[in-house]
């Protein structure tokens, strides 16, 4: 009989050699004879542990990790495919502390199947969340979404249930589901790790929403830079549509559901939805005015939802289980998990399913365990780019919408970037504005113009210190670029800049400290 | 350059019909152009425009709208080097000096042997193990200057 050994295709474990290992360990096993079955996996979000190598044993799974090739040979000699003791021996990778402080619902499945198997997924509760919305008239669907207190993921914090009920209540010949697998911001990856390692969920997630809003047509929107991530999401798409899943008749249910993944063209503005909208129609990703919602006017004019994937892969769940088993997580406004990805400089970074209302503190210090190159944390951006920067101060602050937001920050989609205290708040300040200017669609002058401004601003201020018309001129600036922007691009990068403003300003003087000293 | 084809209008025109029947054909149509010939051709805005019916100014300003299509061929190599945020945190700035002190190496430009070209990207999601580059469509975590030397002389050879 084989042996069964897990190793991710993850594009994280790969970026440290997952490949490799994998390699090494068909060769080994083949030099000694041993008939293995080797299945690539999506990561279970310990990045610190990558590449992790799991082995199916009479004892259950057992890991190891980190793996280099070198190791292999050491690893197979000890015995480590009937799961013997070594010093990079783990156990099973669920009883870890740190896994198993997680509340996994949506990413119960990521890292423990092979993700292109209809059977693996099906066996671990795979579509049940269908089945059971199969058997719902759409308006029964999008009731129990509403009484899951499902917020969506992509940033702004809508509730899905309600985006869905303006969907379906618009008459149209056709309408559409859009997945938002743009994922821009700096310090995320939980999108594409669903793609990754659990991608039929997604697709379950979508052909949820189609049922419910009436809509028998998806498109899944990829950002280029995950290539990787889109040729599996493409190949689950085709295996799904073999199996009836998706098509004609889904399931044979007489519903219609098809679903296409578009690439997209690294235009960071094209995560925002009309712009995205823009960009499937094929033209430029100039964002577009709403009013029209895309809920009432959107892809080709038509209704169109438009989720993140941590909004659509939030749904199976609440469909299979009840809203109630999703809602009971979570505090105040901000119900169910959210996807925490810890990144940046430190030493254990990751992915991690949290109930919201865990505090920044418990998650830097507690799970990733200070920094990476042992300095003491300055700052950690919550967010991603459009995020604020936060001191040691806030991080008692705990993680959900409401929270954050009286403090001055956001959420967004999860993303924790940690800095220590080699960090320059007013270059990062200077990078936002950059940034800003890097990726404006140019369609309004506060955003196109403010932004270059405001990096030529902090030119002058990194070169000489922030005086008082330095800092009136950069007030005004903000002021207008948060009031008077058409999107959010140019409406929140005065958040990162301010922030880091108002919590490091001596960052801002640092170049008139310096002159002074040398006086 | 082995891994691109040859301008050939021909063929661009029939890459073009075969697509050109999805929703939104221009950039599923762009994306197939650049992976053939590896960049977009000047000569082929009127082959596209024409099967889809669209004014030359539409299908330029798309192909000008989006980061990832290129106007001109680029080095055997692509290295592409994430310059966001959480690769920050790690010193991604550094390797950018490094490229240029070490080996002579600006960021968005092909070296003059043209075997080589790197571009800044913003964030390839692996930002729990930066700095991150990708050389071609490997991922790369972790990237320190000794780890770089030895994909640039790899890709110089
Ligand atoms: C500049 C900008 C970038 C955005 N990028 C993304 C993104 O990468 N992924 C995403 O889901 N939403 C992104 N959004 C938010 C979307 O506009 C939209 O709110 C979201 O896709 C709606 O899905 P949800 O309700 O499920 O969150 C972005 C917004 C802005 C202004
Ligand atoms: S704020 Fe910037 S990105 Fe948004 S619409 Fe205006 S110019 Fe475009
Ligand atoms: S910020 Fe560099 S990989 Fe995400």
């Amino acid at each position: 009989m084989s042996i069964r050994l897990y190793i991710p295709l993850d594009t994280s474990a790969r970026a440290v050699g997952a490949d490799r290992v994998a390699k090494a360990v068909v060769a080994a096993a083949a030099d000694r004879g041993v008939d293995i079955d080797l299945v690539r996996n999506g990561s279970r979000g310990l990045y610190w542990l990558e590449p992790l190598v799991e082995v199916e044993t009479s004892a259950g799974r057992i890991a190891y990790g980190p793996v280099t090739p070198r190791d292999v040979a050491g690893l197979i000699d000890a015995g480590f495919l009937t799961g013997a003791d070594h010093p990079l021996r783990i156990g099973n990778i669920e009883s870890h502390p740190d896994f198993a402080r997680e509340t996994r619902l949506t990413f119960r499945r990521v890292g423990l199947i092979d993700p292109l198997s209809l059977p693996d997924f099906e066996a671990h509760r795979g579509l049940n969340g269908l089945r059971k919305a199969l058997a719902l008239a759409p308006i029964e669907i999008i009731d129990q979404v509403i009484r899951s207190g499902l917020r969506g993921r992509g940033g702004a914090g809508f509730p899905t249930g309600i985006k869905w009920k303006t969907v379906a209540e618009t008459r149209a010949e056709r309408k559409y589901v859009v997945c938002n697998v743009d994922e821009g911001d700096s310090g995320t990856f939980a999108d594409r790790m669903v793609l990754e390692g659990d991608p039929f969920m997604l697709i379950e997630g979508m052909i949820i929403a189609g049922l419910a809003v009436g809509a028998d047509k998806g498109y899944l929107y990829v950002r280029s830079e995950y290539i990787d991530a889109f040729r599996v999401l493409e190949k689950a798409i085709a295996i799904a549509t073999d199996a009836g899943l998706l098509g004609r008749s889904v399931m044979g249910s007489g519903k219609t559901f098809e679903l296409e993944a578009r690439l997209g063209a690294g235009a960071y503005i094209c995560g925002e939805e009309m712009s995205l909208i823009e960009s499937l129609e094929g033209k430029r990703g100039v964002v577009r005015a709403k009013p029209p919602l895309p809920a009432h006017a959107g892809l080709f004019g038509m209704p169109t939802v438009v989720n993140n994937v941590q909004s659509l892969t939030a749904v199976p769940y609440i469909l299979g289980e009840g809203p109630e088993a999703y809602e009971k997580f979570g505090q105040g406004r901000s119900r169910g998990t959210l996807i925490v990805q810890l990144t940046g400089n430190v030493k254990r970074g990751g992915l991690f399913e949290l109930p919201f209302g865990i505090s920044i503190r418990e998650v830097v210090e507690g799970i990733g365990k200070g920094t990476r190159s042992g300095r003491p944390i300055r700052a950690v951006q919550v967010g991603g780019p459009l995020g604020a920067y936060f001191p040691e101060s806030l991080f008692d602050t705990p993680l959900d919408y409401e929270a954050m937001a009286a403090r001055g920050g956001m959420l967004g989609h999860g993303g924790i970037v940690v800095f220590d205290d080699t960090v320059d708040l007013a270059s990062q300040a200077r990078f936002a504005f950059a940034f800003c200017a890097h990726e404006s669609c140019g369609k309004c002058t506060p955003c196109r113009l403010g932004a270059v401004r405001g990096r030529e601003l902090m030119d002058r201020i990194i070169e000489r210190g922030a005086g008082p018309v330095e800092t009136e001129m950069l007030q005004d600036l903000t002021t207008v670029m948060t009031d008077a922007s058409l999107c959010a691009l140019g409406g929140l990068t005065p958040l990162p800049v301010m922030s880091a403003f108002k919590h490091f300003p001596e960052d801002f003087q640092r170049a008139k400290a310096l002159r002074s000293a040398a006086e | 350059m082995a891994r691109h084809r040859r301008w050939d209008a021909a063929l661009a025109k029939q890459m073009a019909l075969r697509l050109a029947d999805k929703e939104g054909a221009l950039l599923p149509i762009l994306h197939e152009l650049q992976a053939t010939f590896g960049y977009i051709d000047d000569r082929a805005v009127s082959v596209v425009a024409d099967v889809l019916n669209l004014s030359k100014a539409e299908v330029v300003g798309t192909i000008s709208f989006y980061p990832d299509f290129r106007s001109s061929e680029v080095g055997e190599t692509v290295i592409r080097l994430c310059r966001a945020e959480a690769c920050q945190s790690v010193g991604c700035e550094h390797l950018v000096a490094h490229l240029k002190d070490t080996h002579g190496i600006e960021v968005g430009r092909t070296t003059s042997d043209g075997r080589l070209t790197v571009e800044s990207v913003y964030c390839l999601g692996n930002c729990a193990l930066g700095p991150s580059i990708l050389v071609e469509e490997q991922p790369f975590g972790r990237v320190d200057t000794t780890l770089l030397d030895e994909l640039i002389a790899e890709a110089r050879r």
